[in-house]
């Protein structure tokens, strides 16, 4: 075994105390705070899900509207030639 | 039928993530506490930062799919840290407490979590070689003997530190 790995090793088992006594709540405590992270992400989604369908519905309003793909009378009539 | 489906998904997560923190919060608050410096019994920082990385999973649950939930807490874990660090009190105490709070993350990652190199690397943003840097330095600083703690500084002296000043006042 290399020294490198030797120190390593032995800095390893300096970190490798017993673990603290976990408090009786924390699973509580995360999965709540968790649920409302939960909750907001399905919130905003469903707000853009709303927004995305009200602007599908604004425009095939306006464009039925409107009929933007129509060529708009002209206001000129073509030069009169060769009569 | 959608909220059934939504009410059994929910039981579902729960359930398992009752039988995951069981099973890992006690390593996971060992790690917490490594990095904050905390003495064993009073570890508010650690617990609040190990309940958030906790919440974390909780909301990606779903999503994680074959992913370890214990790889995925441990990250969060590690990039909360690391982009907190600087609001934890720096007390000097504990197990790694000469050690600065990349130092600390990097040791504690690469050896006693056992996260390869590069990952590690990954994780921070940081090339391999300043990886294998940093651990190798907080290695030897572990290793040397603590230092001798300076005596108080005798009266004319003692109204620098400013400890000594704030009692004063």
């Amino acid at each position: 075994m290399s020294g490198h790995s030797r120190k390593e090793d032995e800095v390893r088992r300096m970190l490798d105390l017993p673990h603290p006594k976990v408090p009786v709540d924390l699973t509580a405590r995360a999965s709540a705070h968790g649920t409302r992270l939960l909750n907001r992400r399905r919130t905003w989604r469903l707000l853009l899900w709303l927004l995305v369908t009200v602007a599908v519905v604004a425009f095939t309003v306006w464009a039925s509207a409107a009929e933007p793909w129509t060529v708009p009378p002209s206001d000129t009539t073509p030069p009169l030639e060769g009569w | 039928m959608r909220e059934r489906r939504q009410a059994g998904a929910d039981r579902r997560r729960a359930r398992e993530f009752e039988a995951f923190v069981a099973g890992a919060a006690g390593r996971l608050l060992h790690v917490a506490t490594l990095l904050t410096g905390e003495p064993a019994g009073a570890t508010p920082h650690a617990e609040r930062l190990l309940t958030a990385a906790l919440a974390r999973a909780y909301a990606d649950w779903d999503r994680l799919r074959d992913a370890d939930p214990y790889d995925r807490v441990r990250t969060e874990l590690a990039t909360r840290y690391a982009r907190g660090a600087w609001r934890l009190p720096r007390s000097g105490e504990g197990l790694l407490g000469r050690l600065g709070p990349r130092e600390r993350l990097i040791l504690v990652l690469r050896l006693y979590e056992g996260v390869a190199e590069e990952q590690t690397a990954a994780l921070l943003g940081l090339p391999v070689e300043r990886v294998r840097a940093i651990c190798a330095r907080a290695v030897t600083a572990m290793r040397r003997p603590a230092p001798a703690r300076r005596p108080a500084p005798h009266w004319p002296l003692s109204l620098l530190s400013p400890h000594s000043r704030q009692a004063a006042r």
